[in-house]
């Protein structure tokens, strides 16, 4: 089992894919499957720049297995507070900073149920938001 | 019928666009076989191609990490934007193609599709 963590900054669009960048090096070297691949690093970049985009500061963890790569982002943030809508293709509270970004789109959470094999979403408005996604292979 | 698909070799789309290549001069004959014209990172990082140019005209460090998760490699940045040095250098460590082109992203897109470049959808 191989574990990986990583720190989001809000706001930090400098650094925001730096988490799945390093993750993509560490799958590549173990061999998994490209498509495998590339389904869980879009889907952690996604998650990652929901953090930068909405969150004040994130925590990244990443373990692979044997036959799965299982990735948990807890922010500390302003949370979500109708987890149902978020999830509908289109919706976005994104600033307009991040929409310059070539983000904020509503596509993020759709595109990470999409890519995963499981994702779980929790939101406590005030506070914050956990996701957790799981990719077999 | 049978639909041909064409190829376009990098030298050739930076010849038809005035272009000039700013990183991944090794890569000048590679060949492409589609394309996607966008500003919007989160429509490129739907697509389930790999191996095509993307053409945009956003110039920031997400364009190069979305292509790098997305799998892309070759990037066409239009309307005579310049590439900073720092999103060059991690283009090239990453072993992108990266071309410059004057033309909008209309007017380049319409040339390379008149020219036999696919469009992914």
């Amino acid at each position: 089992m191989i574990e990986l963590k990583f720190n989001i900054e809000g706001g930090d669009f400098d650094r925001a894919g730096t988490a799945s960048s390093e993750t993509k090096k560490v799958l590549k070297q173990l061999n998994i499957d490209p498509k495998v691949i590339k389904r869980a690093v879009v889907a952690l970049y996604e998650a990652e720049v929901n953090i930068a985009a909405h969150a004040y500061r994130g925590i990244v963890k990443v373990s692979v297995s044997d036959h799965q790569i299982v990735a948990i982002l807890k922010d500390e943030g302003p949370g979500i507070a109708d987890i149902d809508r978020a999830m509908l293709e289109g919706f976005s509270t994104a600033s307009p900073k991040v929409r310059e970004m070539g983000f904020g789109a509503g596509m993020g959470l759709p595109n990470m149920k999409k890519n995963a094999d499981e994702l779980q979403v929790e939101s406590t408005p005030g506070e914050g938001t956990t996701v957790k996604m799981i990719f077999d292979f | 019928m049978v639909k041909i698909l064409n190829k376009m070799k990098i030298e050739k789309i930076i010849q038809l666009l005035d272009a000039k290549i700013v990183c991944g001069q090794h890569r000048i004959s590679d060949e492409i076989l589609n394309a996607f014209s966008s500003d919007l990172m989160s429509d490129v990082l739907t697509l389930d191609a790999e191996n095509i140019l993307l053409i945009t005209g956003l110039v920031n460090v997400q364009i190069i990490r979305t292509a790098e998760v997305a799998e892309i490699h070759y990037l066409l940045i239009v309307r005579n934007k310049k590439v900073p040095d720092d999103i060059v250098e991690l283009a090239n460590t990453l072993n992108m193609v990266l071309i410059e082109s004057p033309y909008s992203m209309f007017k380049a897109s319409g040339i390379l599709y008149a020219n036999g470049l696919n469009p992914l959808y």
